[in-house]
């Protein structure tokens, strides 16, 4: 039942995956055609007129959120490890219910177009603006590097295209949504990519399922008769606790504080609206991960570990080989194209955001005082879109070949420690000063860069010392709380009466978003 | 006879212990899994019927009961929260 790595299409250019993908393209870049005549201010570009609905946005959120990392990644993950895979699948969940209960509504009531709208509402501008744009760009720098490396390594192995050239074909057309067509466009490929990521995996999943006699049990019994009961279990990968403990936190709070998601909170037209595509997302990214369960496992016992890493080292390549026993060279075509809408996606968004921290709260709060005209703002907005995108290609090339799965985890490190304190302080905190917002952002910021560069991950893996002076891997354990301090601190050693008096502001206005607008 | 004022930010304390308390649930449910991954190995390996251990059962639970939390966020501001915010502003405007 088990194939051999030499007889897998993967690597070689194939006629059916070409097909999905122009098809793909096409539909993508007829949505940005149409999207680009209904885009002629800011408020389309950054939050699509505010008329995207609850369902709509709960899919663009399961778009912009679920990446090839983790579709690709945790099934290749479960298929060599088992359970220890199944720790990544919960781990990317939970964020989502405290992106509901804490930020959401908040964000959609208070802000405009970036999270940064909300923490700076009643503080000084500048200051505020600028760390937090600091913050926003670091999240969303790391991230993209990221995903470019890994679409460059993917694109390469699907299609048989060179490194360079995925990466620049995938900067070319990501560019082209975000530049002409800006949220709408973004968010309908994001739609696009959702329900394609979603059929595609529930047909796999189903097709192992069959094999099985519908039974995910004897699924992992037949996994656990031929690997051992160890592939059930907790096995080596949480070798150390508070390491595990400190993923946890940056995943579960580094969720709400990626700016490309909470940018979305402001598509659409309430607050209501806003808690019921949560809601939605939850439901559909929760789908997913209980799927990538059945697709590891189905790899491990189909498949096998060793063909896996056989055909890539990191054994990314479980879920296509899947798709490729099951249904042959058609469905493997099929969940390439399916891979590379979701990369296109995510960078999409990742550009979006980094594109309206730069022109929103750089070029027009900053440099301009909020002087800026319309017409000025939105050609300010093109600009940082073209400007990250060519940078984003730039460092996916530069890091071509460079260990950067780190770098998800460091995107969300500084999101926790960095956008998520200083955003829930912001909202509930009457006390919290200009002072407190920018220390705090600054610690998270500096705090998670400086311990990531003592840390293992760094130190040890990258360059080749005998250890650490930093054990954890992840600094998240440290830097949250640190920052949360640092802001609170700050705020009572310093207090600012304006500030303190703009929360009963906040608070009306946040009412008054309750009741429609 | 309390103001509108007083009672918005009832309101609001409501709001503000609802999130807090099932961020909390999040927060336990998440973290009591990973304590158990880190501590409790033997437990997470019984197996309830041949394939199906409790550390696969377990994480699945963690999934479907995040969804469920939002689940029960989402209704109550629905049913309570916003019917009440919006009886109080609504003579105001």
């Amino acid at each position: 039942m088990t194939q051999t790595a030499a007889e897998t299409a993967i690597g070689h250019p194939n006629a059916v995956a070409m097909a999905f993908f122009f098809v793909f393209i096409s539909i993508t870049l007829a949505i940005t055609f149409w999207a680009a005549k209904r885009t002629r201010t800011t408020e389309h570009f950054y939050a699509a007129g505010r008329t995207i609905s609850a369902g709509q946005n709960g899919f663009a959120l399961a778009g912009d959120y679920m990446s090839a990392a983790s579709f690709l990644g945790i099934a290749g993950l479960v298929s060599t490890t088992g359970f220890d895979g199944l720790i990544y699948s919960t781990g990317w969940l939970v964020g989502w219910p405290v992106v509901l209960f804490l930020i959401a509504e908040p964000l959609r009531n208070l802000g405009r177009y970036t999270f940064a709208d909300v923490v700076a509402m009643r503080m000084r501008q500048t200051p505020v603006r600028i760390a937090a744009a600091l913050g926003t760009l670091a999240t969303v720098t790391l991230y993209l590097i990221a995903q470019m490396v890994g679409a460059g390594g993917l694109i390469r192995l699907m299609f048989g295209f060179s490194y360079e050239h995925a990466i620049i074909l995938v900067g070319i057309v990501m560019i082209g949504y975000v530049l002409f067509g800006g949220m709408i466009a973004t968010t309908w490929v994001q739609i696009v990519k959702a329900v394609l990521l979603m059929s595609g995996a529930l047909l796999l999943a189903l097709l192992v399922l069959l094999r099985f006699h519908m039974s995910p049990a004897a699924l992992f019994a037949a996994a656990a008769e031929r690997y051992g009961d160890g592939v059930l279990a907790p096995g080596k990968l949480v070798s150390n606790p508070l390491d595990a403990v400190s993923l946890g936190i940056a995943l579960m709070f580094g969720t709400a504080g990626l700016p490309h998601i909470l940018m979305r909170f402001y598509t659409v037209p309430d607050a209501r609206a806003a808690r019921t595509s949560v809601f939605i997302a939850t439901g559909l990214i929760g789908l997913f991960y209980l799927l990538t369960f059945i697709l590891g496992f189905g790899a491990m016992v189909l498949i096998g570990p060793e063909t896996i890493t056989a055909v890539d080292k990191g054994g990314n390549m479980a879920a296509p080989l899947l798709a490729e026993l099951l249904g042959g060279t058609p469905f493997l075509g099929f969940i390439a194209a399916v891979a590379f809408a979701t990369i296109l996606a995510v960078v999409a968004g990742l550009t979006l955001s980094g594109a309206a921290a730069l022109s929103h709260d750089l070029w027009v709060s900053v440099v301009r005082k909020g002087r800026a005209d319309a017409r000025e703002q939105l050609r300010v907005a093109r600009l940082a879109t073209l400007a990250l995108g060519i940078v984003a290609v730039g460092l996916g090339i530069t890091f071509k070949g460079q260990n950067v799965a780190f770098m998800v985890s460091l995107a969300f490190a500084i999101a926790a420690s960095a956008n998520f304190p200083a955003l829930v302080l912001a909202i509930f905190w009457r006390r919290y000063t200009t002072a407190g917002a920018v220390t705090s952002m600054a610690t998270g910021t500096l705090g998670t860069l400086a311990l990531i560069y003592l840390s293992p991950t760094i130190q040890v893996d990258i360059l080749g010392e005998g250890s650490a002076w930093f054990p954890l891997k992840n600094p998240a354990l440290v830097t949250l709380p640190l920052s949360f301090i640092a802001g609170i601190l700050v705020s009572f050693l310093a207090p600012e009466p304006e500030a303190s008096a703009g929360f009963t502001r906040l608070e009306r206005q946040t009412h008054l978003g309750t009741v429609a607008e | 006879m309390p103001t509108v004022d007083s009672r918005l930010a009832d309101l609001d304390r409501a709001r503000w212990r609802m999130a807090l308390t099932l961020t909390g649930a999040t927060v336990l449910l998440y973290f009591g899994f990973i304590a158990l991954v880190a501590f409790g190995r033997p437990i997470l390996a019984v197996q309830l019927m041949p394939g199906l251990s409790l550390g696969i059962l377990l994480g699945a639970l963690v999934i479907v009961a995040s969804w469920m939390l939002t689940w029960i966020y989402v209704r109550w501001a629905n049913t309570v929260y916003d019917p009440q915010v919006q009886a109080l502003m609504e003579p105001g405007r």
